[in-house]
């Protein structure tokens, strides 16, 4: 119990929990603003995949981790249009138009790569200059002497890379965009009375492309961090459904950014301390099991949405297509 | 003008229209093909010779197929009703999760002729047992199914992963997987039976499931259609309001509904481990309750459509496999590829091609069409 519970133990566990969490955090934001606008949006994982892809990839072939970016925010981009042209131009099945993204996502990220690299399905490892690199905040060794908040902030919150601070700024952006601009409210609106916002003149169609659009570059982001920055190259199947725990988490947060944030960090956590825990007994529980940990987020988001914490209510024209009357 | 209103006759809106669909989907996957520097036309050759060219092949494909007809059945069940069950993959591997357990406590004691109608059973009550709580949920505490039926999906990995690996293992094995059930437990291999009536051919896992599986898909086709439960099922997938009104219970359809396409699902089990693994193995499901999906999708939820769509797509597993082989470029994911492809197709954008349709043939019927809506 001792090792467990010392302080650079804690400290290392969070570290690793902002770690795990960023791109649960960016995909639950992408989440959220497609939801909020009444797309629901399954694809998350599906767009992380084929944008990781697309980031290993381009870094690989350039060497150059900003072009990987745009190619990661590119091709989710692309996978959101086509899921909003089903779900809002021909009116299409929103989850089967999420699940088709996942599918294919997952099949045609192993043959291009199988084809194009001949690695079995990965991407070629990448030198550090390829990649989004850790930085260290400045003064941060100075820092690190203050007593308790020195090493939280010096272990903790600094030495990320680039991304993971890009996720945490992403939230209130996130909260700022929803609720405080003119875009927000219609945001909102259209996803709970869209035929109001259509009386009212606005397209509800190009609101909700440009919701779809958000979701695809927050979802592009996720994935080249998974690919370029917190590892050295694309693996098959790399996302490992940490799309649909995003998807958990934006539910288990309500729809709203900072809850969602909150829940990613949670679920991120599980993650982080389920790794520490294997095979470790717990006064007094015993030895959890780690697939019991794993499978909490699953668990503690059906029992939410089952009513018996609290209620989660979503957009009230989530999932309906808008039929503009004539 | 809007077009969504407009009546196309039915050889169009049944026939047309889905084909045209399958069509767009195959190719873009020939598109796909042709970008890796493959030529898609030999790919197909090949695909076709792997699946149908020799016994072996034939025998491979039918044996994928009836995996596709249970998955498939279970989610159009579920559309009928207007459910969306996405968790065929989890409730066909804890439907294996009930064949194993009772197999491991019966399988020395009992006869085969007991055996196999109770490991059947098994594997029905556990699938539907799993699809049971989010139906119930659906039901009673208002949570989405869709999102319930994903979540049950991890969830059962989890406790899979966690019974094979502690609980269930065999004793003193390393690997992940229960020891191998009796012979008395094992479905009849299809070469077997025809062995015994005097026709000769290769071994296969193709297995009595098969059977099985085309007996489901008419005991379907009657439930949803010749009896009233079937009535009120469809009834209830088009109006709640409507069923309320006719004295249907729709909170009892959608946990009833949710169970039968749970049972469905879980004879995958039957396929999997009653038929070929005979022992419970790790992720012994391999996505067949998610392409079941797109067979559905493809098949409109007609039992007929299904078992046509659960061919292409054994066509395509079977296929698939010799085409990896043949051509090193190509992979097996390609399947999973082409299995996006038409769920993207036939399902998301079912009604793409439709407005056009509707266009073409008012410009063909015009005096008709102009007195019907004019």
């Amino acid at each position: 119990m001792d090792s467990l519970l010392n302080v650079q133990t804690v400290l290392s566990t969070l570290d690793a929990t902002l770690r795990v969490s960023t791109p649960l955090i960016l995909c639950a934001m992408a989440g959220l603003f497609s939801e909020r606008s009444g797309i629901i949006d399954i694809s998350l994982e599906g767009k992380m995949l084929f944008a990781a892809f697309a980031a290993g990839a381009v870094a690989a072939v350039t060497g150059s981790p900003w072009l990987a970016l745009v190619a990661g925010m590119l091709i989710s981009t692309v996978l959101s249009l086509l899921h909003g042209f089903a779900c809002i131009t021909t009116r299409g099945d929103q989850v089967v138009s999420g699940l088709a993204i996942n599918v294919l996502a997952s099949g045609l990220t192993i043959v291009l790569g199988i084809a194009w690299f001949s690695q079995g399905g990965q991407t070629p490892a990448l030198a550090s200059d390829a990649r989004f690199m850790p930085l260290e905040l400045p003064f941060i060794e100075q820092i690190g002497t203050i007593p308790f908040i020195g090493p939280f902030l010096e272990i903790v919150i600094s030495g990320h890379n680039l991304l993971v601070y890009v996720a945490l700024i992403a939230v209130p952006i996130t909260w700022w965009v929803v609720y405080k601009t003119r875009f927000g409210l219609r945001l909102r609106a259209v996803g709970e009375n869209p035929l109001a916002v259509d009386t009212a003149g606005i397209s509800v169609s190009l609101l909700r492309y440009k919701a779809v659009v958000i979701a695809g570059v927050l979802c592009g982001i996720a994935g080249t961090y998974l690919a370029i920055a917190q590892n050295a190259a694309f693996a098959r199947e790399m996302t490992a459904g940490q799309g649909y725990i995003a998807l958990a988490a934006m539910i288990f947060g309500k729809w709203r950014p900072v809850p969602a944030l909150l829940a990613c960090l949670m679920f991120g956590f599980l993650d982080a301390v389920a790794i520490r825990l294997q095979g470790v007994p717990l006064p007094g529980i015993g030895e959890v099991p780690v697939q019991l940990i794993q499978a909490l987020p699953y668990i503690l988001t059906v029992v939410l949405l089952a009513g018996f914490i609290g209620k989660a209510v979503a957009p009230k024209a989530i999932g309906v297509p808008f039929a503009k009357e004539r | 003008m809007s077009t969504s209103n407009v009546e196309l006759p039915a050889w169009i809106e049944v026939v047309l229209i889905p084909v045209l669909n399958i069509c767009l989907a195959l190719f873009f996957a020939g598109l796909i093909i042709f970008a890796i520097g493959e030529s898609p036309l030999e790919a197909v050759s090949i695909m076709l010779n792997g699946a149908f060219g020799y016994d072996e092949g034939v025998g491979y494909t039918l044996y994928y197929t009836t995996n596709f007809i249970f998955t498939g059945l279970a989610v159009a069940i579920a559309f009928h009703a207007r459910l969306f069950n996405i968790g065929g993959e989890g409730q066909a591997y804890i439907g294996g999760l009930g064949v194993g357990l009772v197999f491991l406590l019966l399988d020395g004691y009992l006869p085969t002729i007991l055996l196999l109608p109770i490991g059947i059973i098994a594997a029905a009550l556990f699938g539907a047992a799993w699809a049971f709580i989010p139906a119930w949920l659906q039901a009673y505490r208002g949570s989405h199914i869709v999102i319930t039926t994903i979540m049950f999906n991890f969830i059962a990995s989890a406790v899979m992963v966690y019974l094979l690996v502690n609980v269930l293992i065999r004793p003193g094995s390393m690997s992940p997987e229960t020891r191998e059930f009796s012979q008395s437990t094992w479905m009849p291999f299809m070469h077997e039976m025809l062995a015994v009536v005097g026709i000769d051919v290769t071994r296969t896992p193709l297995n009595l499931s098969f059977i099985l599986a085309l007996v489901c898909c008419l005991l379907v086709w009657i439930y949803i259609w010749k009896t009233r439960w079937g009535y009120a099922l469809r009834t209830a997938g088009q109006s709640e309001a409507a069923a309320v009104y006719a004295g249907i219970k729709p909170k009892r359809i959608i946990i009833i509904t949710m169970c039968i396409s749970g049972a469905l699902a879980g004879m995958v089990a039957v396929n999997e481990v009653m038929g070929v693994h005979h022992r419970v193995i790790l992720n012994f499901t391999a996505g067949y309750g998610f392409t079941g999906i797109a067979v559905a999708l493809m098949g409109r939820n007609h039992p007929v459509g299904i078992i046509l769509a659960s061919l292409l797509f054994g066509v395509l597993y079977q296929g698939g496999a010799e085409l990896a082989f043949e051509m090193p470029k190509i992979t097996r994911e390609m399947v999973v590829a082409i299995q996006g492809l038409i769920i993207l197709f036939s399902g998301a954008l079912a009604l793409m091609l439709r407005p056009a349709m509707v266009k073409i043939w008012l410009a063909i019927k015009p005096a008709q069409a102009v007195a019907q809506h004019g």
